[in-house]
């Protein structure tokens, strides 16, 4: 069975705070589902399927179902880090085809910048039984993508230089959101002079610490086709783990590798016919990782690729994370997945910043990769349409 | 001994062997006795063939940089450690393990360099597996 037109996205919402000392982390949940439903024409009474991931706070899906006053005919609860809620949007397009549910409820809430976490991941960490193996070393996360950077350094001759036209990218894009937590241009040179966090990532390579959160609702077409707001299609969804392979890992590459084929097969498109993309942007690397691994351009050709302006809306071969991205404009709870889906389905309503809206946008791709580049990640993978594609 | 953090492992009943042999700086691997693959992280059923039959052996200590970075930013313990390297060291006998080289110039790893082991002891006299130049 193919997920191609078995859903649709009806509502999507941001938080406007990147900021938020006196919400609650429930708090911020529900505001963003109302937020979300109310984008959607849709009530909390509506939703009978409810996803979230670790961020959620208690007992996640049953404490959030009661906080929120949910009747729930479905539940689902997957955790691949930051990558969970493009992972939840296909788990729910699969439940809605299933007859499981009609009206997909997914939130994302987190106060890390607020919160006195330490910037980084979540997640049950030290119960993991790698856990003796890898985190007495003293990596951090930001250190984690770094192996994966000095790795595609020394293979195939990327720059700190390459690297940091993803982040002037972002950037450009982030001085047309009123929210953005970082609003101002940078420069190539203003990124490499950058404080060192871990070689070769500088400060300005990192995405944002940022508190907020976000919502989407996903529903099936007959209830899409009730509502009067403009609706996404759902074209293709898939998902990878990777991991480090016995000891083999590879740093040269994501689970986009093979999240990415999958979706592209599932939507019958190629990447030659995305008219903007969403990448996960925890960090550049990440995002040269991911461009190569979907097929944008060849392996080792990322930084080439980037470096001519391929990225900057609305007229780069291929515009990018136009509000901002994690780089510039929010990474709420260190999970970036949930602002991809959302800018994606802007794009596609062509109700993005004027100045960053890529003009005649049919066909967008929002990629998730969570977890971290040189231990192990949940990738994913959407493709979405404008309601008749 | 290096200035880097040493805290104590947490050794699981799959472990404790492992942990055990580095108090006499052994640096155990497991093996599968089916298929022979080596695997890393250490535990009973191969990752591989997926069978039981697993042994212990000595490592040699030997292995090469596969990827490394200099950390300048860390919290909590690391904090006052920067600026420190954290490498992924390819083994002699094939997993590449994430650990941290020590008493290296970081100005002057490269990657494909070759290193031996050595252990940093923590506070409960187990060690943890690092390494140095050759």
């Amino acid at each position: 069975m193919s997920l191609r037109g078995a859903a649709f996205i009806a509502g999507a919402y941001e938080h406007p705070g990147r900021e938020l000392p006196d919400h609650s982390l429930a708090r911020i949940h529900a505001e963003v589902a109302l937020g979300a439903l109310a984008d959607a024409g849709l009530s909390i009474e509506d939703v009978d399927g409810y996803f979230c991931a670790s961020d959620a706070p208690g007992f996640g899906g049953l404490s959030m179902a009661e906080y929120l006053g949910l009747r729930l005919r479905h539940v689902d609860t997957t955790e691949t880090g930051g990558s969970s809620y493009l992972v939840h949007v296909g788990h729910a397009a699969a439940a809605i085809a299933a007859g499981h549910c009609s009206v997909a409820l997914v939130t994302l809430g987190g106060k890390p910048r607020s919160g006195g976490m330490p910037p980084g991941g979540s997640g049950r960490v030290t119960t993991a039984p790698e856990w003796s193996f890898e985190s007495l070393s003293g990596v951090g996360i930001p250190a984690n993508y770094a192996l994966a950077a000095q790795r595609h350094m020394h293979e195939f001759g990327t720059t700190s230089e390459q690297l940091a036209e993803i982040k002037v990218a972002a950037s450009l894009h982030a001085q047309h959101n009123p929210n953005a937590f970082l609003p101002d241009p940078v420069s190539v040179e203003e990124v490499v002079a950058s404080p060192m966090v871990a070689d070769p990532l500088h400060r300005l390579d990192c995405c944002v610490i940022t508190d907020g959160g976000g919502a989407v609702v996903v529903v099936s077409p007959e209830v899409a086709r009730g509502l009067e707001r403009e609706c996404v299609k759902l074209l293709g969804q898939a998902e990878a783990i990777k991991h480090t392979d016995n000891g083999r890992v590879d740093l040269t590459y994501t689970g986009a590798v093979w999240s990415g084929p999958a979706a592209f097969a599932e939507a019958r498109v190629g990447p030659e016919d995305i008219d903007y993309v969403s990448i996960y942007d925890s960090f550049t690397i990440t995002v040269l990782l991911t461009l190569e691994d979907l097929g944008f351009c060849e392996k080792g050709g990322g930084g080439r690729f980037v470096s001519d302006g391929a990225l900057v809306a609305p007229h780069g071969r291929l515009p990018f994370n136009t509000d901002g991205g994690g780089l510039c404009n929010n990474h709420p709870g260190n999970r970036g997945g949930m602002t991809k889906i959302i800018e994606a389905v802007r794009q596609l309503r062509g109700e993005a910043h004027p100045a960053v809206q890529v003009p005649g946008c049919r066909l967008a791709l929002a990629h998730g990769t969570g977890g971290s580049l040189a231990l192990r990640m949940g990738s994913a993978t959407l493709i979405l349409g404008k309601g008749d594609a | 001994m290096s200035r880097l953090p040493s805290a104590d492992p947490r050794p699981d009943p799959e472990t404790r062997e492992f942990w055990d042999a580095t108090r006499e700086g052994r640096l155990l691997l497991r093996r599968c006795r089916d298929c022979g693959t080596v695997i890393w992280y250490p535990r009973p059923i191969c990752p591989a063939c997926h069978r039981g039959d697993t042994e212990w052996f000595e490592a040699s200590g030997r292995g090469t940089v596969y990827s490394y970075t200099v950390v300048h930013r860390a919290f909590g313990p690391w904090r006052e450690a920067v600026p420190y390297l954290v490498a992924y060291v390819e083994l002699e006998e094939g997993p590449r393990i994430l650990t941290n080289l020590v008493d290296v110039d970081p100005g002057r790893v490269a990657i494909g360099m070759p290193v031996a082991l050595r252990f940093d002891p923590t506070p409960n006299g187990q060690g943890l597996p690092r390494f140095g130049g050759i």
